[in-house]
């Protein structure tokens, strides 16, 4: 094989995986119906529809410790059309809450973003909690090549 | 355990414009999950709540969990109204407090 720059590339990446998973303590992982669990919770009665909120997060994320993820839910930000709160989930995550965002009217705009951490390949959950009480929820599945959990 | 914060804010905008505010902190965030050499758990520190006020009214709050990277970095919007300072706050598990100011104008 000649030695090119990509050879070099895919050689390294590919030990670096394996010796983290060799070195890894398996954490226990919590289950789907967990993060289910927690959305009903924060939705507190309410059925999370689908729309308005908007998540945004890579197919595939080479590394798990630092994941961007983005939110935004589509919103006047004022009187009565609020968006108080948001929270995302991790449900493939050793415990899937990730990060509770509230807004206020100063917010101007309900947008977030921030880096977060995923042990696998799994879905990331943002729910919105408007003032009004109605929950809205999206999903992604973001593909994870080195776990960002344990060590 | 934190470093200096940084904070990106422009320095002046227009009344009732919507910017955008960039933070970064430098820490840790110890999720509690990993193990040290001898298989002892180490135990969790990260900073569990953020938040960002404009002349002491609340702009922007985040409640943070382990699963959020270390240094915990942060984009959102706020209106401004009038000309006044953002000021930043960073509470840390073991109970240091970071803070951090910028001042905004408005022309």
């Amino acid at each position: 094989m000649q030695l090119t720059r990509r050879n070099v590339l895919g050689l390294t990446a590919g030990a670096a995986a394996f010796a983290v998973a060799g070195a890894r303590i398996t954490p226990a992982l919590a289950s789907a119906e967990d993060a289910e669990k927690m959305v009903m919770e924060f939705a507190g009665g309410a059925t999370p529809s689908e729309g308005k909120v908007m998540l945004n997060a890579p197919e595939i994320a080479e590394n798990g410790n630092t994941v961007p993820v983005t939110v935004t839910v589509e919103s006047a930000m004022s009187g009565d059309d609020l968006v108080e709160s948001v929270i995302i989930f991790a449900d493939g995550n050793p415990s899937p809450a990730v990060a509770t965002f509230h807004f206020t009217e100063m917010s101007g705009e309900a947008l977030a973003t921030t880096r977060i951490r995923l042990a696998k390949t799994q879905n990331v959950i943002a729910v919105a909690k408007m003032k009004d009480g109605s929950v809205f929820m999206d999903k992604k599945q973001v593909k994870v090549t080195i776990g960002g959990c344990g060590g | 355990m934190a470093s200096k914060p940084r904070i990106k804010v422009p320095k002046s905008a227009t009344a009732g414009e919507v910017i955008t505010i960039k933070t970064l902190i430098s820490h840790d965030m110890e999720s509690g999950q990993r193990k040290d050499k001898d298989g002892n758990p180490i135990p969790r520190q990260i900073i569990n709540k953020f938040t960002c006020t404009f002349e002491g009214q609340v702009v922007f709050e985040c409640d943070l969990d382990p699963a959020i990277s270390a240094n915990p970095y942060f984009e959102f919007n706020a209106k401004v109204p009038a000309s006044g300072t953002f000021k930043f706050t960073w509470l840390d598990d073991d109970g240091s407090v970071y803070e951090a100011e910028a001042p905004i104008e408005v022309k």
